[in-house]
């Protein structure tokens, strides 16, 4: 089985060579793209799952210590830069999830894009070769030994998200009847958004990056990671802080714009303009995972030189974390669009997993990561479909002619349009009830687990400090987190399934494809079980499998939670109590009506409904002094300073020529040149007289010259 | 017995004939007549400084007759030369043979 852990580079490398192909060869055949994408990430899969069976049996000096396959790359001068591939429990953990998520995603894909269909995208090739490079970037992310490799990767999903949030931005002009204008514009916004509001954190990760090069002259983990090394980094001195944690606060700035937390986490419900796909790639699989991976493979950094429970990055992390989680949470609240309640369900679930980060538990986090992919691609998937449905049903209603206009405002997204749609589609609801159940943290589903175990490792954390310090409040925002979660979910699969169609669209709606539904099962599969790969009384499997990739360094320890009966109950109480109760307020929600959560809360909801004004503040914060700095500094140039400077200099020396010029023409052109050429002309012309050309005359001339000369001679 | 610059006057007047006639004639062989005058000039010079000068030695007359020679060598070559020129422009007169002329 060792002879898998050398097929590891190609984990990365396939799904890069399919988006290749589809670029350079394939982009005219959709069918055969997508087939290549699928094929790809589906080899890709097998790969890492082989990997991840062999980081099973190989057992703990492989899970603990890693296999490496180190590549000198770019030799730059004095110092090398190394790449290579790594894998152990960590990486094996997130192995099993990537790929496999991101083949559903795959397949799924091409009913949603309608292959075959007359609605076919336009540029269907095109989408799945962006999503295979997406995939590429996450896995090569993953499998990277070192921050170059693992920044690179970053940064080709950076892009993805970019291309893809954006792609319906460019429509086929000449072949598209329908373009919707305003989406078109909102596509393109939204791609900018993401692309600039993840660039922030970039360039932190970057800094902290080239800080910790220069100190340490290398990027590798294991390198880093040695004692040694951090004890030297704990040692320096770095704006009052040691440099180490300056270095984590900076990582840690990057997987904030990553992963979508407070107070970067505005691009991030503004990204599902992209087709759905898409947001489940970048919410479950891929994008935002990212951050929460950088923060956990770099955990000794945030941890050294402080005991755990009081160093200060990974307090930081614990309250963006909880800040997050908790406010994510209330935005959800007050949603309308379906798949915007899911996105801010993503930020909040983000945000419990920086918790788990940061109470220092690498296994809580990674395995809420984990599990979160699983029902957050499901119910993402399951959105879609509903959406999917929604969007024929509308097509179908209009060809009724139901509808008096064709456009009349409806939004597919939109949940108050919908409603009853689980007698239309079972095969979506289902699943998405899993999805539900496992988001909301409900036994025996997956978010159950992983959920409890951050809650019960920062209500552990909280005894023992005995005070009502960081971590009781990081317990509150989680529990509290967790009331509202239950709450939006309610109030969603209650708008979207339960009581009577809101509009004809839902009536007419139908039951999505089998590439569309099939995954969506497979992945309701998983939220239901996905929880047994670290319960409790099964002996935390996950836990002794990649608990210990951090022991090496001897600041980050593993220790098991015990599962503790008062915060699982307590937190399985409110799960229930807030989906009940979401459901039971708008089961019976009727079109038009003011909904429930607006009548009680009143200016609270417009507050969460505007997502705490953040994106306002943005805009008058930072975006409007940008922009005026920046007209200030375009008429600086343009207007007042740089370009009448450059004018004025210009025509100077259009004058000087002009002078030159009249100087040239007048004395040197007429006078020197030609005057010269003319008096000898002139000259020659009256010299050629004597130039007769009769030999009588010359010899009339030289009887006469000599004549004279005789007569110089006799007589001088 | 005569004395010398007689002679010599004799020939100085026929080479100013010779002259006239070969700057002032229009007629090719007119030219080259006053070209035998101007010749024969210096013929009656050379003979006339032998007998009032060097009568001892021949080269006074060896002279003259090597002048007599040329002068018929070149008769000959000047007048096919004008035959020649007759022939192809079917005129003897010198201003009017000008193709050379720019």
């Amino acid at each position: 089985m060792e002879f898998f852990f050398n097929l590891v580079p190609l984990i990365p490398l396939i799904p890069l060579l399919a988006f290749a192909a589809i670029v350079l060869f394939t982009h005219r055949n959709n069918r055969l793209s997508s087939n290549i994408a699928i094929g790809g990430i589906a080899l890709s899969t097998l790969v890492s799952w082989g990997v991840v069976l062999a980081t099973i049996l190989a057992g703990e000096h492989v899970q603990v210590e890693g296999w490496e396959l180190p590549i000198p790359w770019l030799p730059t001068g004095t110092t090398v830069f190394n790449t290579g591939f790594a894998v152990d429990g960590f990486t094996a953990a997130m192995l099993f999830m990537v790929p496999f998520v991101c083949t559903m995603i795959f397949i799924y894909s091409q009913g949603y894009m309608n292959l075959g269909q007359p609605n076919q995208d336009p540029r269907y090739a095109r989408f799945f070769a962006y999503i295979s490079l997406f995939a590429a970037g996450m896995l090569g992310l993953v499998v990277a030994d070192n921050l170059l490799l693992l920044f690179i990767s970053w940064e080709v999903m950076g892009l993805c998200s970019y291309l893809l949030i954006g792609f319906w931005s460019f429509r086929d002009r000449d072949n598209e009847q329908h373009i919707d204008e305003a989406q078109v514009k909102r596509a393109r916004a939204a791609a900018l958004k993401a692309f600039i509001t993840t660039r922030v954190g970039d360039v932190l990760l970057f800094s902290g990056l080239a800080l910790l090069f220069s100190y340490t002259g290398t990027l590798t983990f294991r390198e880093i990671f040695r004692p040694d090394m951090l004890e030297h980094l704990g040692s320096i001195s770095l704006l009052g802080m040691p440099a180490v944690t300056v270095i984590a606060l900076l990582a840690f700035g990057g997987a904030v714009g990553k992963s979508a937390q407070f107070p970067l986490h505005v691009w991030l419900p503004d990204a599902m303009e992209g087709p759905t796909p898409v947001s489940a790639l970048i919410h479950a699989a891929t994008m935002v995972a990212a951050g929460v991976y950088l923060v956990a493979r770099m955990l000794p950094l945030f941890v050294a030189g402080f005991e755990t429970a009081n160093a200060p990055a990974l307090q930081w992390v614990a309250v963006i974390g909880a800040i997050t989680a908790f406010f994510g949470a209330t935005i959800g609240l007050a949603q309308d669009d379906i798949k915007r309640v899911l996105a801010y369900s993503t930020i909040s679930q983000l945000g419990y997993m920086m918790m788990g980060l940061g109470l220092g538990s690498l296994v809580a986090g990674i395995f809420h990561l984990l599990t979160h992919a699983f029902f957050k691609a499901l119910l993402f998937l399951g959105s879609g479909s509903v959406i999917h449905g929604m969007e024929h049903g509308h097509h179908a209603a209009g060809a009724h002619g139901q509808t008096s206009q064709h456009d009349d405002g409806f939004s597919a997204n939109d949940m108050k349009t919908m409603g009853g749609l689980r007698h239309k589609m079972p095969r979506t609801f289902w699943p998405y009830m899993a999805g539900t159940l496992a988001l909301v943290g409900i036994v025996p589903f997956a978010g159950f687990w992983s959920k409890d175990e951050i809650l019960a490792e920062a209500f552990q954390r909280w005894q023992e400090s005995g005070a009502l310090g960081l971590p009781f409040w990081v317990w509150l925002a989680g529990t509290l987190g967790a009331l509202i979660t239950a709450l939006y979910m309610g109030r969603q699969i209650a708008l979207v399934f339960w009581g009577e169609p809101r509009h004809e669209a839902a009536t007419h709606a139908h039951e999505s494809p089998n590439s569309m539904t099939g995954p969506l099962m497979v992945l309701a599969v998983f939220a239901l079980i996905g929880g047994l790969a670290n319960a409790p009384f099964l002996g935390s499997p996950l836990h002794h499998f990649m608990g210990g990739v951090h022991e090496a360094s001897e600041v980050v320890h593993s220790a098991t939670v015990s599962f503790n009966f008062a915060v699982a109950g307590l937190s399985t109480v409110v799960a229930l109590l807030g989906l009940l109760g979401g459901w039971a307020i708008y089961r019976n929600y009727r079109a038009g009506e003011v909904e429930p959560f607006q009548r009680w809360l009143g200016p609270i909801f417009t507050l969460l409904r505007n997502k705490y004004y953040v994106d306002e503040l943005y805009q008058l914060v930072i975006i409007r002094p940008v922009v005026w700095l920046a007209d200030q500094v375009f008429n600086f140039d343009n207007r007042w300073v740089v370009d009448p400077l450059v004018n004025l200099v210009g025509a100077v020396g259009r004058a000087a020529a002009d002078i030159s010029l009249l100087f040239d023409k007048v004395a040197v052109d007429s006078g020197l040149v030609e005057g010269t050429a003319k008096a000898f002309n002139a000259f020659g012309g009256w010299l050629r007289q004597t130039q007769t050309g009769r030999v009588q005359n010359y010899l009339l001339v030289v009887a006469v010259t000599v004549l004279m000369l005789l007569g110089l001679y006799l007589y001088l | 017995m005569i004395p010398l610059y007689w002679w010599l006057v004799v020939a100085a007047a026929l080479f100013c004939i010779g002259l006239y006639g070969v700057l002032s004639r229009k007629n090719a062989i007119g030219v080259l007549m006053g070209i035998e005058l101007m010749l024969n000039a210096v013929n009656v010079n050379l003979v006339a400084f032998w007998r009032y000068v060097t009568p001892q030695t021949l080269t006074g007359q060896v002279f003259a007759i090597f002048v007599i020679t040329v002068a018929a060598a070149e008769a000959a070559v000047g007048l096919a030369i004008i035959i020649a020129a007759y022939r192809r422009r079917d005129t003897v007169i010198v201003d009017e043979l000008d193709i050379m002329r720019w």
